[in-house]
């Protein structure tokens, strides 16, 4: 059964990172820059990791589970900053990058602190 | 006063890289605000500020410190990456204790970092006073803090001991 | 030359990325999830970071990336330090099958 899983889960992913390899999503970037077509398409694995975090957030058994997603959701979303950066040619993609990487730092704090049960002024 | 000035150049520096490629109107701008910063929070960053004058710290930090900690790193990832991918799950987990000999806070900080990036083990807590680290082990090979101590502290110690003691 | 390599560093971090969310799916409890996703993701966005570094070269956004590296290798094992000590005490239990838990043994002995 366990066995089965991991092999309905392992052709699954296969089959999402195949389609996402070789048969190009319509591009979102403007076409004529040198890396849109190869970053167009980076651009959905990236997605689909953050789909899997969305996932344990919806599902996660307890708070500490979606606390854990949500920090590692912020700093995936700095790598796709990085890639919209190279993509697209517009190098403030990377200042929201640097920005996202800040807030979402000190708001891990702020939640594992809530978790803690100790309030904020300690 | 000697902190703030280390403090100064710092966030100058960080300023710098911030704003590359330095012109004079940001050059005049940033020197205003890493006066505001290093007036403000002078004395709550640097403890000790004779450790940052010898130069083999340095030396000590860039050519032992460095080089074990992005190959640890690197181990540490291609070993998740074969327990994610077994469809078996060969994990052990359990939180052990191990002790450690550093005392400043800069060094203890530095430790659990790096613990926490190397394979297989994460940093639950710490007890400065009676120095003490609780971490969280994904495959337990010994319940016993001496050889746990043994296993996973050993490595990073010797290095940061000469670098912030 | 140095775009090939940049387009190298990019394909792995990507590839860690998505192993250490499935990670983030498939292991059992908080303590073991927060270790592969942090190690992974860490190294997988430093490396997307130094392949941006390398193919921009030594503009604004290329130095933004490099600050951005020492920022997340400074500051995401604090975060997960912070997460694992609320999650022990909030009274997060470990998974049934874990062998050793000190932790609990020592603050009970405590109070």
């Amino acid at each position: 059964m366990k066995i089965l899983r991991w092999f309905i889960g392992a052709v699954v992913m296969v089959a999402v990172i195949t389609l996402i390899l070789m048969r190009p999503l319509p591009s979102l970037f403007y076409p004529g820059l040198p890396y849109a077509g190869f970053f167009g398409r980076m651009v959905y694995v990236i997605v689909l990791a953050c789909v899997l975090s969305l996932y344990r957030i919806w599902k996660g058994p307890t708070g500490a589970d979606r606390i854990v997603a949500i920090d590692i959701l912020g700093i995936m979303i700095v790598g796709l900053c990085a890639l919209l950066t190279i993509s697209t040619e517009r190098s403030w993609y990377m200042d929201i990058g640097i920005a996202w990487a800040l807030q979402s730092f000190i708001s891990t704090l702020a939640l594992s602190k809530y978790l803690e049960g100790k309030g904020f002024d300690e | 006063m000697i902190r703030r000035v280390i403090l100064f150049a710092i966030a100058f520096f960080v300023w710098c890289l911030l704003t590359w490629v330095p012109d004079i109107q940001h050059i005049i701008v940033g020197i205003f605000a890493a006066l505001l910063v290093a007036i403000l929070t002078g004395d709550l960053f640097i403890k000790r500020p004779h450790v940052l004058k010898h130069p083999l710290r340095y030396w000590y930090f860039f050519a032992h410190y460095l080089p074990v900690f992005l190959w640890q790193v690197i181990k540490a990832n291609l070993d998740v990456a074969y327990r994610v991918l077994h469809p078996a799950l060969p994990i052990n987990p359990g939180i052990v204790k191990v002790k450690t000999t550093l005392k400043s806070d800069t060094a203890l900080t530095f430790l659990a970092n790096s613990i926490t990036l190397t394979p297989g083990t994460l940093t639950v807590d710490i007890d400065p006073e009676k120095s003490v680290l609780y971490i969280h082990w994904i495959d337990v090979k010994s319940k016993d803090t001496e050889i746990a101590t043994k296993i996973i502290v050993e490595r990073f110690e010797k290095i940061l001991k000469k670098i912030f003691d | 030359m140095s775009s090939t390599i940049g387009i190298i560093f990019i394909s792995v971090g990507l590839a860690f990325d998505v192993l250490g969310c499935l990670g983030l799916v498939r292991l059992p409890d908080v303590y073991n999830r927060l270790q592969a996703a942090t190690k992974c993701v860490t190294l997988g966005t430093c490396s997307i970071l130094l392949g941006t570094f390398l193919i921009v070269g030594c503009t604004a956004a290329g130095m933004k990336a490099f600050l951005c590296i020492i920022f997340l290798m400074l500051t995401s094992p604090v975060a997960a330090h912070a997460i694992a000590r609320g999650a022990h005490r909030a009274g997060v239990k470990l998974w049934d099958r874990s062998v050793v838990d000190k932790y609990k043994a020592d603050k009970e002995g405590e109070i």
